[in-house]
């Protein structure tokens, strides 16, 4: 009977860390990715207006605006916010500590490819390499890009006018 | 008739003006004239290019203190102007962010962090932010090679330094240094222009 108890216990503790981890994984999303896996996110299709932020948890004007980009996407369910970490790929950890602490919503991915002239351009022309930026994706594809910081009104007229 | 050629000329006019003042706000391309400064160094002395001794030309580079990507190449930085200076083309860094927003730059920080790294280059501080703007630097670290030509400074390269800010070991692609040797031997140079991540530069916000 003892032991029954003890099996039952540890049966319930191993269950509360199944479901913890569940929920831990729904919640965030945080991968190393490469410039090809990226691309081919961006190509894929999408309802939705995708809002690509590229930023660094050393930048302190990216980490000033990052709160706007979760608040409208918090408000706004027609568009899909996702933020392009430029962190040094050798130490991931600082990402992953900034996500807990922030509480960070939307997904991250940490885009490993230090190769910057040969991958900017395909992003967008019109991107010197500063960051913050912020690539737009309409539906139908069309790009544009916004270079520097933006205000949360700032960026919701520039979602307003690309919808 | 008349009235609709004037409205056309008027039109044209209009997108001119507007095309010719984005291009303005774009600064340097490859092949324009850069126009002198004249800016304070972290020794008190002031720099130009016109007052430069034995100058072919010159390496500025848009920098600061507080950027991780100046920072990894700060060292690299030192070894170009060791390598080219004695050629005629020191390496100027300038330092153009708004001290207001980004403490870190100020000109007594600047001071310090040529002292720390024993930089052997001109570290000026461009308080005003005219001579980037002129220049159209973006971000920190962006290098703009001149080669002197007569008593002009003809832009010969913009960009990146190399393609590898992490490694200098790793790194496959000197931009900076090919461009160097290709004006030194008087061949035209071959990658003009490269992009790289790096930290946007602080503006000095309008007063509203």
């Amino acid at each position: 009977m003892k032991h029954l108890a003890l099996t039952g216990s540890l049966l319930i503790v191993l269950l509360l860390e199944l479901v913890g981890d569940f929920q831990a994984n729904d919640k965030k999303v945080f991968e190393i990715i490469g410039f090809e896996r990226f691309e081919s996110m961006t190509l894929e299709r999408s309802e939705k207006l995708r809002v690509y932020n590229f930023w660094a948890t050393w930048c302190a004007p990216c980490i000033k605006e990052m709160p706007y980009f979760e608040q409208i996407q918090e408000e706004d369910k027609d568009i899909e916010v996702i933020f392009i970490s430029m962190d040094d790929g050798r130490k991931p950890e600082r990402v992953t500590n900034f996500i807990e602490k922030r509480n960070i919503k939307s997904p991250v991915y940490l885009l490993n490819d230090v190769d910057y002239n040969k991958w900017i351009d395909k992003v967008s022309k019109d991107w010197s390499g500063a960051i913050p930026g912020t690539l737009f994706i309409k539906p139908d594809g069309v790009r544009s890009f916004f270079e520097g910081e933006v205000t949360y009104e700032e960026l919701k007229s520039m979602i307003s006018q690309l919808k | 008739m008349r009235k609709l050629n004037g409205l056309f000329l008027l039109c044209m006019m209009t997108v001119f003006t507007l095309s010719a003042s984005a291009q303005d706000s774009q600064g340097y391309k490859v092949g324009d004239k850069a126009s002198d400064f004249k800016l304070q160094s972290v020794d008190g002395s002031w720099i130009s290019l016109s007052g430069l001794d034995n100058s072919k030309g010159a390496i500025v580079i848009f920098s600061c203190n507080t950027c991780p990507y100046v920072v990894a190449y700060e060292d690299r930085m030192i070894e170009l102007h060791e390598k080219f200076a004695t050629m005629g083309f020191p390496v100027i860094a300038i330092n153009s962010n708004d001290e207001k927003l980004s403490p870190g730059d100020s000109f007594e920080n600047m001071k310090k962090r040529s002292k720390n790294k024993k930089f052997p280059f001109a570290y000026v501080y461009d308080k005003s932010q005219e001579v980037i703007k002129a220049y159209g630097g973006t971000r920190t670290p962006h290098v703009y090679i001149l080669n002197k030509e007569g008593n002009d400074f003809v832009v010969k390269y913009i960009g990146a330094i190399d393609n590898n800010y992490q490694d200098a070991n790793a790194v496959t692609e000197k931009y900076v240094e090919n461009a160097m040797e290709e004006i030194l031997q008087g061949r035209k140079v071959s990658v003009e222009s490269t992009k790289a991540i790096g930290c946007t530069i602080k503006w000095t916000k309008k007063a509203e």
